[in-house]
């Protein structure tokens, strides 16, 4: 049966698209009270690309994701992941996807090398055939091998969980928030593993409610509330930002925020870090906004202007 | 001590068996002050405040929170502290009114008080509508504003946040934050953990915790220029990659 699936090139799927996806609709919940998880998402992704889904908690990521390593329905459009349709094809690309869901989903009681072990025998591989793989990630652990997976550290746990993800060597890895409460230091390490895993050929796809990881991956998608506010290259992204922005600080932070936000040329300010920045009408003049400091008293004021950030881009397409 | 603090913690320790989570760490917070407690994972962070919560009796050291002994007087402080956190906050299968009158009920608010708050609390936020809806249906970050709403309800003198924003969206993320400086200007201090550096930066004072301890104490200002940093990002990596122990 899937053999003949395998070998069938799917109705107009572009060459080089490790995934594409196609208008999908997913909602929870009775007729009474329904939760439109997806409001129509449509993106691709290159083969050996590393493409950020990047979003708040609620946005619908984690539910893009369960549909796309078959493990959701959707409720409408249409996905194909390494060539294969997610509803008609799913034991073919539950064999070629590796998935690193949010929540730790490891067996608890079994210990480090016995899970790694266990998701190679389901896979029908070895951890010998492609310890090549997970070598870097699995070497940090391995001195923990007897060790049972609950009783490891947070950092610990994710590395023994994107070892397991690996070990079939999957062509496409989905990586739902591995980052989410983890401090600065681990994040970094962290991105750093995945950046030896793209230069291995994987695509990958990660999500992350971290707006700051999006300068970290090819392309990103911005996604609220179910749908796709922008998907590019974070350089492109940052290119649309087509308004003024300052940044600005002064004594009183907080006063300057609420004066600034009464300012007739101001479209917005908020608090980012040191500074708050300031988004501009355009055309406005540099002369009149001093003036205006100076006359509410805040009269060290120290402006300039700046390139905006995924951030301020996301908080500009929101608002939208 | 002087009066001014409202949280003074010497020595303060905390070990299991061998393992000093807390390792003998000393610092006071101010009255009215929004103060940041930052570390890696693992750094002790919430073993700490655990302790300055009345949750966990501290192996050695001394500390007072709104005046009360964290070894003797754990029920003092607990009702005259509020608390939130990321991962528990509300009910979700309670509606917002009766969640508000829950957490009042437990901090012992008459009746009286507890309906008028209500309807004041529900005005500012914008819920009047929304007040008998189950608050598992509410979006996370209007989960958020309401959890910290509630953890001041009982007006204490202090609230712990933990982790308030994790996940939060950006523009939702800085309304939370325009509520903690509304909060500290009516007095209440804020003592707050997050992930989010910018957010530091919107704090008082800072402590960042290395593997036990408090390695750096100070504004955000002070913090930068005592490290040679230019963010706050950079004054936690170069402190954080000190860290000998493992995350959590």
């Amino acid at each position: 049966m899937e053999k003949s699936f395998l070998n069938k090139k799917p109705n107009g799927s572009p060459g080089d698209g490790a995934v594409v996806v196609e208008n999908i609709v997913k909602h929870y919940g009775s007729n009474k009270e329904t939760v439109q998880a997806l409001r129509g998402v449509s993106f691709e992704v290159k083969k050996g690309e590393m493409f950020g889904i990047i979003g708040p908690d609620g946005a619908g990521k984690t539910s893009l994701f369960r549909i796309l390593t078959t493990l959701l329905l959707p409720d409408g459009g249409s996905a194909i992941v390494n060539g294969h349709d997610i509803v008609k094809e799913y034991k073919a690309i539950r064999k070629e996807v590796g998935y690193m869901p949010g929540r730790f989903s490891l067996y608890q009681d079994l210990t480090v090398a016995e899970n790694l072990e266990f998701f190679a025998t389901i896979f029908n591989t070895t951890i010998e055939e492609n310890y090549d793989l997970i070598k870097d990630i699995y070497s940090q652990i391995e001195k923990f091998k007897e060790r049972r997976a609950g009783k490891l550290s947070g950092g610990m746990k994710q590395k023994l969980a994107l070892s397991c993800a690996l070990i079939h060597r999957p062509v496409v890895l989905f990586l739902d928030e591995p980052t989410t409460g983890v401090d600065v230091v681990s994040r970094k390490e962290f991105w750093d593993m995945l950046k030896q895993l793209k230069a291995q050929g994987i695509t990958i796809l990660v999500s992350t409610p971290y707006m700051d990881e999006a300068g970290l991956c090819d392309r990103v998608a911005l996604i609220q509330n179910g749908q796709l506010l922008s998907v590019d290259t974070p350089q492109a992204i940052i290119g649309q930002y087509n308004r003024p922005l300052l940044a600005i600080k002064a004594q009183q932070m907080l006063r300057l925020q609420n004066d600034l936000k009464q300012y007739e040329d101001v479209e917005d300010c908020y608090p980012f870090g040191e500074y708050h920045h300031l988004v501009m009408k355009a055309g406005y003049r540099e002369e009149q906004l001093r003036s205006f400091l100076e006359q509410h008293g805040h009269h060290s004021a120290e402006v300039c202007t700046i390139q905006p950030n995924i951030e301020d881009c996301f908080m500009a397409l929101m608002k939208n | 001590m002087s009066s001014d603090y409202i949280i003074t913690a010497e020595h303060l320790t905390k070990k299991f068996g061998d393992f000093k989570a807390v390792d003998d760490i000393t610092f006071n917070v101010h009255k009215g002050e929004i103060f940041g407690f930052l570390g890696a994972n693992g750094a002790g962070k919430t073993t700490a405040m655990r302790m300055l919560c009345g949750l966990s009796i501290p192996t050695e050291g001394k500390a007072t929170v709104a005046g009360f002994d964290v070894y003797r007087q754990t029920e003092d402080i607990k009702k005259n502290i509020g608390y939130m956190s990321q991962k528990f906050s509300l009910y979700e299968d309670l509606t917002i009114r009766e969640n508000i009158r829950f957490y009042a009920g437990i901090y012992g608010k008459s009746n009286a008080f507890i309906k008028e708050k209500t309807a004041r609390l529900l005005k500012q936020l914008h819920l009047e509508q929304e007040a008998n809806k189950l608050v598992g249906s509410l979006p996370l970050g209007w989960k958020q504003k309401l959890a910290f709403s509630v953890a001041i309800f009982h007006e204490p003198q202090i609230v712990f946040l933990d982790e308030p924003t994790g996940g939060v969206d950006p523009v939702t993320r800085r309304e939370f934050w325009n509520m903690i400086y509304e909060a500290a200007e009516v007095g209440i201090t804020v003592f707050v953990t997050t992930h989010y550096m910018d957010e530091a930066e919107y704090c008082d004072r800072i402590s960042i915790m290395v593997d036990g301890r408090v390695e750096a104490l100070g504004s955000p200002g002070e913090l930068k220029r005592s490290m040679n940093a230019a963010s706050m990002d950079e004054v936690f990596l170069k402190l954080a990659r000190k860290a000998t122990r493992s995350a959590d």
